[in-house]
């Protein structure tokens, strides 16, 4: 009688005992499978600087050992006014399935075209930040494969960038990498941008040994450290290469950099 | 009458929308429907055993979709209102997605929330929790008490009950006709009032030195220490723990904040001068 009843009570979906339970002809039993996912691979990073934001990716787009396209970005512009995002001040990056990062941009770019078309102004990253979480989370049952940035300028002039989880946990960092590579570059990073585990050197032993003060990097050392980190991975990872895409994103606008990466 | 007039008229930004025969039109243009609980469901008959297929790490460790987890929160009620403390670790299976995660949600001025289980989870639902507390305000003229906004939570994810919600949570709060007010609610549906609760996979060894040391008399300085005490035992002994120990005190007037501090220098300092933890040494033996 148990079996007349599902196991979830709010979907109530069909329940079969274990005896007739579907088989193929040799007697097995016969398996539905729901795949809607693939890893197209491939990496971001993004870097916040005092008055600026650094958001990078490669543009390598595989399948398995397969490379689909050399020319697949992955960071975008969000929210502008019109369809070339001339005037976008925020920049969105999303590795992992392809396919829901282009749906998920979407969809954030449009709500972004609204509050600006409601509001006449472009949305803050902060609030951008909040709304691309609650995306996620509306698909919590049946999530979006990825792993999402956000960078942009703060109301305070200061360069910021969110990451988040799959379902739309978020925290604001200095930086973050995200993706195939992450945890190639992701040491890298804690090393070189927040300077842990770094002592100033004679400045005593035990208690007395102070950590080496961090600070905010310049624009040419932020642009030097992610092409470090990319030709990192891209020499260890087989899913990274082809080309490098920045952001650079200032109270000016969006610039955007292509450079190459090793095509092997 | 009235009830046909409510059909057919709408506000007038809603009567001009060029997206309105779009489907998801209604989602994206109404603001305050993204806070509404409508969520995307796989195409299929059991979205909750599919959903625990593609996430669940611990079920299925090739899962494509890894969701942050592992934790140690603690909080206590005693004479002085409430400690909160949690440490500040995020892991995806082995990896350390993050050490700075901020798992105490500050739900308004007076009320914290904190955060084990799926992160995801925990911040979407405590930020709801807020509005929800924030319309109570609005429509009865008074703050809402702790009992009554643990239990809007409790009902909440009983409601998602086998959807595969993950949340261990705790709310605190001083509220003026309850006093210190301390609820653990997860996503069991389990909602328990109690003195002191630690949450988390470092739950047992923050229990160990929590249960230990803790009087109801305790001074602020010496709740707030042990507090410490018992992340700093979570962080030393649980691998899934670790990072900034997040320190909270509430009282009627509202929370304060303690500080969001190293552990491994606190650790040292503990070790050297309290005599503590002796047996790690520094000599490679």
């Amino acid at each position: 009688m148990s079996a007349m009843f599902s196991q979830n009570p709010v979907m109530n979906g069909p329940n079969y005992s274990f005896s007739d339970a579907p088989r193929t002809n040799n007697g097995e039993f016969r398996e539905h499978r729901f795949n809607p996912y693939s890893d197209n691979g491939g990496s971001t990073l993004a870097i916040a600087g005092a008055d600026f934001c650094i958001m990078a990716g490669d543009t390598r787009h595989t399948s398995g050992y397969s490379i689909n396209s050399r020319m697949a970005p992955k960071v975008f512009r969000i929210g502008g006014s019109n369809s070339d995002q001339s005037d976008a001040t925020i920049a969105l990056s999303v590795c992992g399935f392809a396919a829901d990062g282009n749906a998920l941009r979407d969809q954030l770019d449009t709500v972004c075209k609204i509050y600006r078309y409601r509001h006449g102004k472009p949305m803050s990253v902060h609030a951008c930040a909040k709304r691309l979480s609650t995306i996620l989370y509306n698909k919590r049952f049946f999530p979006y494969y990825t792993h999402a940035m956000l960078g942009g300028i703060d109301e305070e002039g200061k360069g910021a960038v969110y990451s988040y989880d799959p379902v739309g946990s978020y925290e604001r960092e200095q930086c973050r990498a995200g993706g195939a590579a992450a945890s190639l570059i992701m040491p890298f990073l804690d090393s070189n941008v927040n300077f842990k585990n770094q002592y100033v050197p004679g400045s005593g032993v035990g208690h007395e040994l102070k950590e080496r003060e961090r600070h905010p990097l310049s624009r040419p050392v932020v642009e030097t450290i992610v092409k470090d980190a990319f030709d990192g991975a891209v020499e260890r990872h087989i899913e990274v290469g082809d080309n490098l895409q920045m952001m650079v994103i200032t109270k000016d606008g969006i610039e955007e950099i292509m450079l190459p990466l090793k095509k092997d | 009458m009235d009830a046909l007039v409510a059909k057919y008229s709408r506000p007038a930004a809603e009567e001009s929308d060029p997206f309105e025969n779009e489907l998801e039109s209604h989602d994206l243009m109404n603001p305050a429907d993204h806070l509404s609980l409508k969520f995307a469901m796989p195409p299929v008959a059991q979205p909750s055993s599919w959903l625990r297929a593609a996430t669940d790490d611990r079920s299925n460790p090739e899962c494509p979709i890894k969701i942050a987890h592992g934790t140690t929160t603690l909080a206590f009620r005693f004479q002085g209102g409430i400690i909160v403390a949690t440490d500040s670790r995020a892991t995806a299976g082995d990896w350390i997605a993050s050490q700075t995660v901020k798992k105490v949600i500050e739900i308004n001025s007076v009320l914290l929330g904190t955060m084990a289980g799926g992160a995801a989870d925990c911040q979407y639902w405590l930020a709801w929790l807020g509005m929800q507390c924030r319309l109570h305000e609005l429509r009865h003229k008074r703050r809402i008490s702790v009992a009554a906004a643990s239990k809007i939570l409790a009902n909440l994810v009983y409601s998602y009950k086998g959807m595969g919600l993950s949340m261990g949570t705790m709310c605190a709060g001083v509220t003026a006709e309850e006093g210190p007010a301390l609820y653990y609610v997860d996503s069991d549906g389990t909602r328990l009032a109690g003195n002191l609760f630690c949450v988390g996979s470092g739950q047992t060894f923050a229990y160990g030195v929590l249960d230990a040391e803790y009087k109801y008399e305790l001074s602020n300085e010496a709740a707030l220490e042990l507090g410490r005490r018992s992340i700093l035992a979570a962080a030393h002994r649980d691998a899934y723990s670790g990072g900034y120990i997040n320190l909270y005190h509430i009282e009627e007037k509202g929370w304060t904040r303690h500080g969001f501090s190293d552990t491994n220098p606190i650790f040292w300092k503990t070790k050297l001068e309290k005599g503590e933890f002796s047996n790690v040494t520094s000599e490679l033996e």
